[in-house]
């Protein structure tokens, strides 16, 4: 019944520790992670500035002037993990990585072999600072609950203290597990009076099942000190497992990600077959060189196939694009067969299965069918589109490929774009867009625009002007070198100020809408033109 | 006495909605991928299209497993889709680069259940027939430079998987053929002033079977929400452009004002 004694192995502000290493960034500078205009991580030199998880980004900045602000990019910090997994595993087999920045192995053997708590949890702070050259926190206790918190403070808890150590923290701590959300139920704790774990688990758990839903009852496992679901878990079969060969070997980390995809979903379908989820996904790729390389990944909820699918995704990433490991000239080579395996399992009664939102018959057959588009035409075959702001019909679109995370994302030209890095961008759609044309919008827009002339009633070419005034009526337009045709009739010129603050991005100009009368007597043809600054007209649409 | 056998072989296996062996379909289907099955109970009812489009139709909507071939016009195209995707439906569009995606949304799109295929290349008979299998409504272009035996066997596997093939251009052999005529625009009030706010056109539909009779609709495609609309009795909803009866609310050269 009682849970496993667990060393979890904690490095602090993981993001950016990630993204200074890649960028470059010394140690000494603040910097901070930034996803959704909200802080994620910040640096110790930050924090000191008074920088703090949650804070906006120009309230950061404000507060630190000189702070460098770098994107989030969950495969970056996986790949960069994989070094401190590395270093672990060299002292101490059977490492699970939980997420990027966190590790947890069964502490027996390590506890044992060193000769005690401290010694081992010294030896590993010593080994990841050397090979991998960053800093970290070991805790002990027993769950990974238990011992991830215990990381945090960097304590190690005796045998059967977990349930105490438990009770003096806050409530707050349920809520800070990246993937779960349970921000909720911790407001409404606190709400209640419920300040600490403790006050928290002395609840009967029939009560907390009655008044809280299913995640309290996990929650409240949690605050016990037990592991959170009931010790039968499965005895994992043999085939459980899925594998491809991939020939030729696979060295691009995006062709190996996309073989994973189909894996990934023949993984779930084997387990949801046999009515399971998996808790602890095992990744285990043969490289061309002979070498076999394995990895567990534990997760705190069940795995989703996209879920499944990122952690493949990272971890493919870190072994293709890993430092040379230590005493090896050569280079790993390419992936020659992968395996994904259910290393734990559980009943699947309570994992939602989540495509975008809930599943239904259709959306599950359409997505199949994509996905098999994507295997004749490659990833980047088929999109959906996300409207986001914007003044242009064609700035408003955003394609994304099938399969990825449709939010997220969306202005082209925010209100802060100089200071944002590309790939961290802010939607905002429903602000006002003042100089937006309204519906009905062109049905065509050009992928690339087509010269244009126009030309008034005596064949001179029509300019606008500093005032935004049009020289004379237009009265001829000729689209891409055809035959000018008889304008019947026109609007604007409605200015456009795009950016005017970023020399690269912005631009300036007039955009008119004229109508033209056909020559085959087919009916009229309205088209968007736009003419930049200089007098140089383009076609940017068509309503037909 | 073979003929008859042979005859009745067929009837019953179509009653029991067995897929009936074609020598075509090998040439479809990619490795991998199961000969598709027959159209279940929820892929039977038929597609809804926008109030103004349902006299040009049989039936007032789109039949699952036809072929409805479509005048090079995107408005029409997203006119089409618009009522069956706001619905449920899923709809794809390959071969479609330049499609206005902002006019999809403002003709009553779902952007979330509609895939782009920009450019299918070689693979155009091979993507189109997985599309078929899996979405409701597929739209292709270029369809014309096909042989006539892919087109075939494309129309085959739409009637075999329940969706609905909609070849923008020359279809020969498509159900009923939709076709733009003529087109008048509104809303430009002269000078300048107004902006565009519909176009006046005749859809005109042809085809075989059910479709044969000649149909045809007048209607604003846009119309000023961007959404397909009746025309108004006696054509004077909209200000025509010589009057200048028109709410004027956008000056020569001012700002357009925020039309939400």
């Amino acid at each position: 019944m009682d849970a496993p004694r667990v060393l979890a192995l904690w490095c602090p502000d993981w993001p950016v520790v990630a993204a200074t290493g890649a960028a470059g960034v010394p140690a000494h500078r603040p910097a901070v992670v930034v996803s959704a205009n909200r802080v994620l991580a910040c640096t110790a030199p930050a924090r000191a500035y008074g920088v703090r998880r949650g804070l906006r980004r120009r309230e950061a900045q404000s507060r630190c002037p000189e702070l460098v602000v770098l994107p989030a990019d969950p495969a970056r910090d996986a790949r960069a993990f994989e070094r401190v997994a590395v270093a672990v595993e060299r002292l101490a087999p059977g490492v699970e990585v939980v997420r990027p920045g966190l590790v947890a192995l069964s502490a027996r053997g390590p506890v044992r072999y060193f000769g005690g708590d401290l010694p081992a949890a010294e030896r590993l702070v010593d080994q990841v600072a050397a090979e991998a050259g960053v800093e970290c926190q070991v805790g002990i206790a027993d769950g990974l609950f238990g011992a991830t918190l215990a990381a945090r403070r960097a304590v190690v808890v005796g045998p059967g203290g977990t349930p105490r150590f438990l009770a003096r923290l806050s409530i707050d701590e349920l809520g800070r597990e990246p993937d779960v959300d349970r921000a909720e139920l911790v407001s409404l704790l606190r709400r209640l009076g419920l300040l600490t774990l403790g006050s928290f688990a002395a609840l009967p758990a029939t009560d907390v099942a009655s008044r809280f839903g299913a995640d309290a009852v996990l929650a409240h496992r949690l605050a016990l000190g037990l592991d959170p679901r009931p010790p039968s878990r499965r005895e994992v079969s043999e085939e459980l497992a899925v594998s491809v060969e991939l020939d030729p070997p696979v060295t691009r980390v995006d062709a190996a990600a996309f073989a994973s995809r189909s894996l990934a979903d023949r993984l779930h379908i084997l387990l949801a077959d046999r009515g399971l989820a998996c808790t602890r996904l095992g990744i285990r790729a043969r490289m061309s060189d002979g070498s076999e390389l394995v990895r567990v990944w534990r997760c705190a909820e069940p795995l989703t196939p996209s879920g499944t699918v990122d952690r493949v995704r990272w971890q493919l990433d870190a072994w293709l694009t890993r430092a040379r490991p230590v005493g090896r000239a050569d280079p790993v080579g390419g992936v020659g067969a992968l395996t994904l395996s259910g290393e734990e399992v559980v009943l699947a009664g309570m994992l939602q299965l989540g495509l975008w939102g809930e599943i239904g018959g259709a959306d599950e057959r359409a997505g199949r069918a994509l996905v098999r588009v994507q295997s004749l035409l490659g990833p980047e075959g088929v999109h959906t589109a996300v409207l986001g702001g914007g003044r242009d019909p064609g700035e408003r679109v955003r394609l994304v490929p099938w399969g990825v995370d449709r939010r997220g994302g969306g202005d082209r030209c925010d209100e802060e774009a100089g200071a944002v890095p590309s790939g961290s961008r802010v939607a905002s759609q429903p602000r006002p867009w003042p100089g937006r044309l309204p519906a009905p919008s062109p049905a065509t827009v050009l992928v690339r625009s087509i010269p244009v002339e126009v030309r008034d009633g005596v064949g001179r070419p029509v300019r606008i002007d500093e005032r935004q005034v049009i020289s004379s009526p237009p009265a001829r337009v000729a689209v891409g070198g055809a035959r000018p045709q008889v304008v019947h009739g026109w609007a604007g010129p409605w200015p456009v100020e795009q950016c005017w603050w970023d020399v690269e991005a912005g631009w300036g100009g007039y955009r008119l809408q004229v109508v033209l009368g056909s020559t085959d007597g087919a009916g009229e043809e309205a088209l968007l033109l736009v003419c930049q600054e200089g007098g140089r007209w383009s076609l940017a649409g068509r309503y037909d | 006495m073979r003929w008859e056998r042979a005859r009745a072989l067929l009837d019953a296996s179509e009653r029991s909605g067995r897929v009936v062996p074609e020598r075509g379909k090998q040439a479809c289907a990619r490795p991998g991928s199961s000969v598709p099955r027959p159209a279940s109970e929820s892929r039977r009812k038929p597609l809804p299209v926008a109030e103004p489009l349902r006299p040009l139709l049989p039936g007032g909507s789109l039949r699952r497993g036809g072929t409805v071939a479509v005048d090079r016009s995107p408005a029409l195209v997203l006119a089409l889709l618009a009522a069956a995707s706001a619905g449920g439906a899923w709809c794809a569009l390959v071969g479609l680069p330049e499609i206005g995606l902002v006019a999809a949304e403002e003709a009553g799109l779902d952007l979330s259940r509609l895939a782009l295929v920009s450019e299918p290349g070689l693979e155009l008979v091979g993507v189109t027939a997985a599309l078929l299998d899996g979405l409701d409504l597929v739209v292709v272009a270029g369809g014309e430079r096909l042989p006539a035996g892919a087109r075939q066997r494309l129309a085959a596997r739409a009637r075999q998987a329940g969706s609905v093939l909609l070849p923008v251009g020359s279809w020969p052999g498509a159900d009923v053929r939709l076709e733009v005529e003529g087109g008048r625009w509104s809303g430009l009030v002269g000078a300048g002033a107004g902006r565009l706010r519909g176009r006046r056109v005749r859809l005109r539909a042809r085809g075989r079977g059910a479709a044969y009779r000649k149909r045809s609709v007048e209607l604003l495609l846009p119309g000023p929400e961007g959404r397909a609309v009746v025309l108004p009795e006696g054509s004077a909803g909209l200000p025509e452009r010589a009057g200048r009866s028109g709410p004027a609310d956008a000056g020569g050269s001012a700002f357009i004002r925020e039309a939400s």
